[in-house]
């Protein structure tokens, strides 16, 4: 919830225009969620996203467009553990179908 | 000296459909849209057969192991278990009318009021459980006149009590202006004071002693008990004790989030090995605030309320007995503040730590047990799956340690963990269910040790950013023969 406030007043504050949401749980169904709620809104309809459509673009932090944009001894030692962890597929199918989606609504 | 053991495990559940409403998350939702949020909730509620027959609560009470959840379809809901005994090798589920009497049982300051109509039938309930068959039924008394509930919910702050759609009764307040005795705080207090009970009694008769067997108590619940001068002040381990007559036992409270059973299985065993008490019981009761809490993701989903039961665990820690599983104090897991608060970081503290000082490695622990809340439960409302997601982690230090190659995490999370099957009471589903299965399997041979490991979320009380851990390892006893 304080999280969504978060991006609420970023957004609020900045506008929407440069601002790119990276997700960082290894959980895909949990990070599945968050990513919905920064860009369709809070599907939960529980907290300050609820029925605002920020349509931010979102990418995980275990996709290789993040990974190669941050150097490789800092990716390894803040991401390494959870790359090893999650199911890097299985996220990666479902932000690119977000991000899909996104581009055609 | 020996390590200690633990000598006998205890854990209940009970079925709390008319208190969901008391939940904290659907007691905010029913304050914004009071008609419609009650009545979602009220259509998805179980009937009491149906949260017997449900696959993990048979896991909890021990006739199903934790692994046969893997051979039944999901949703389990959907796939009630049959025949499904109410009682079972680690303790009982309980009816919601039992829990009823118990909280009657439990007031000693007429702070429960039960209506004429449903007091003959809580107090047969109540004589006709071997528990309570000696307790004084005089404490049901004949009930009040409806006529008097009304006035004490219209002006005296009190909350109705409710049992299959019908009002029974009311919890009242005992102050006027102190938040802390207010009727949904004292509720709250009463439920665990009254499944802990329930967990006590139970360790009790697993345990084949008397109440006067105890020497000291450790009660683990998360509620805070107190008034507007000491919140959290504690006093529920003798609270419990004295209900399930403990006579020669004092006791205090052990508070740790959702560490908490843990922090007291790791007293309990310094004492013991101190020599200063020989017989202790770590208990802790349910709680009322996480009842519906994912209450929406499963109303959206169609699904039934599956966060409708209180839990309660209890167990005995003793000086070594020759038999019963050692509690290895040299391997106790933990975080400390300078630890770092990435998982990373906690997971090495509690597991990688521990396991160097006594030269094992990850893939001698036959089983470990996390946080092992039921991921039906949590899936649906957008927490993910806690228990797997802890496995995997552990897997990935596995894979560091190159004890294991990284396409090899999978199996190692299937042999070497377990579906979730607690249910979701902060403290309750705290690695310690899966205490009775390993006793079990080291007994049976099945196991040579366990991990157990729990975290606790110290953040959600704004004091610090930190979260905490503990871990420990059960073993076989050297005494017993394989």
């Amino acid at each position: 919830m304080e999280k969504q406030s978060t991006i609420k007043k970023l957004v609020d504050d900045l506008g929407a225009q440069d601002l790119v949401v990276v997700i960082g749980a290894a959980d895909p169904e949990v990070a599945s969620v968050t990513a919905e709620t920064v860009t369709f809104g809070d599907p939960s309809f529980a907290g300050p996203l609820a029925g605002v459509s920020l349509r931010l673009p979102v990418y995980h932090i275990l996709e290789p467009e993040v990974k190669s944009a941050i150097p490789a001894e800092i990716y390894e030692e803040q991401a390494g553990f959870l790359e090893l962890v999650a199911d890097t597929e299985e996220i990666g199918r479902i932000f690119r179908e977000i991000r899909g989606r996104l581009e055609t609504a | 000296m020996p390590d200690p053991v633990i000598a006998a495990f205890s854990c209940i559940l009970a079925h709390a459909p008319g208190f969901v409403r008391y939940g904290s998350k659907p007691s905010r939702e029913i304050a914004d849209r009071p008609a419609l949020v009650l009545s979602a909730i009220e259509g998805h509620l179980r009937g009491f057969e149906e949260v017997v027959a449900y696959p993990p609560n048979q896991v909890f009470i021990g006739n199903l192991k934790p692994d046969d959840l893997h051979g039944i379809g999901q949703p389990w809901y959907d796939h009630p278990v049959f025949p499904a005994p109410r009682r079972g090798p680690y303790g009982e589920i309980y009816p919601e009318e039992l829990l009823l009497g118990m909280i009657k049982l439990a007031d000693d300051f007429g702070l429960v009021e039960i209506e004429k109509d449903s007091a003959p039938v809580l107090q047969g309930l109540l004589e006709s459980h071997p528990f309570w068959r000696g307790a004084d039924p005089g404490r049901i008394g004949q009930g009040v006149d409806p006529g008097r509930v009304d006035g004490l919910i219209e002006h005296s702050g009190s909350l109705p009590l409710f049992h299959g759609g019908r009002r029974v009764g009311c919890v009242n307040r005992h102050h006027d202006r102190d938040d802390n005795l207010k009727a949904h705080v004292l509720m709250e207090n009463l439920l665990a004071k009254a499944s802990g009970a329930l967990a006590l009694k139970n360790l009790l008769r697993s345990a084949d002693i008397g109440g006067d067997g105890l020497d000291l108590l450790l009660n683990c619940s998360e509620e805070a008990v107190g008034d507007r001068y000491n919140r959290g002040g504690g006093g529920l381990a003798k609270a419990i004790g004295e209900m399930c007559g403990c006579v020669a036992s004092t006791g205090c409270d052990v508070k740790a989030f959702c560490t908490g059973p843990l922090y007291a299985l790791l007293f309990a065993s310094g004492l013991v090995k101190a020599g200063l008490y020989e017989r202790v019981a770590v208990v802790g009761g349910g709680s009322l605030a996480k009842l519906g809490m994912k209450f929406q993701g499963h109303v959206a989903r169609g699904m039934p309320i599956l966060e409708d039961v209180l839990g309660g665990i209890a167990f005995l820690v003793t000086g070594d007995d020759g038999q019963s599983p050692v509690v290895r104090l040299d391997a106790v897991g933990k975080h400390d503040i300078g630890s770092g608060s990435s998982q990373q970081n906690i997971l090495e503290s509690l597991v990688l730590k521990p396991l160097d000082r006594v030269g094992l490695k990850v893939t001698d622990i036959d089983k470990y047990a996390v946080e092992l809340q039921n991921p039906e439960v949590t899936v649906s409302g957008g927490s993910g799956n806690v228990p797997l997601a802890n496995y995997r982690m552990i897997g990935a230090l596995a894979v560091l340690r190159k004890e294991i190659a990284r396409q090899e995490i999978d199996r190692f999370v299937r042999e070497h963990g377990m579906p979730g099957f607690a249910p979701t009471q902060g403290h309750i589903p705290a690695a310690v269910p899966f205490l009775g299965h390993a006793m079990d399997g080291i007994r049976r041979g099945e196991l040579n040790n366990a991990m157990f490991i729990a975290r606790g979320s110290l953040f959600l009380g704004r004091m610090t950013q930190l979260s905490d851990g503990l871990s420990f390892l059960l073993e076989r006893n050297p005494g017993r023969r394989k």
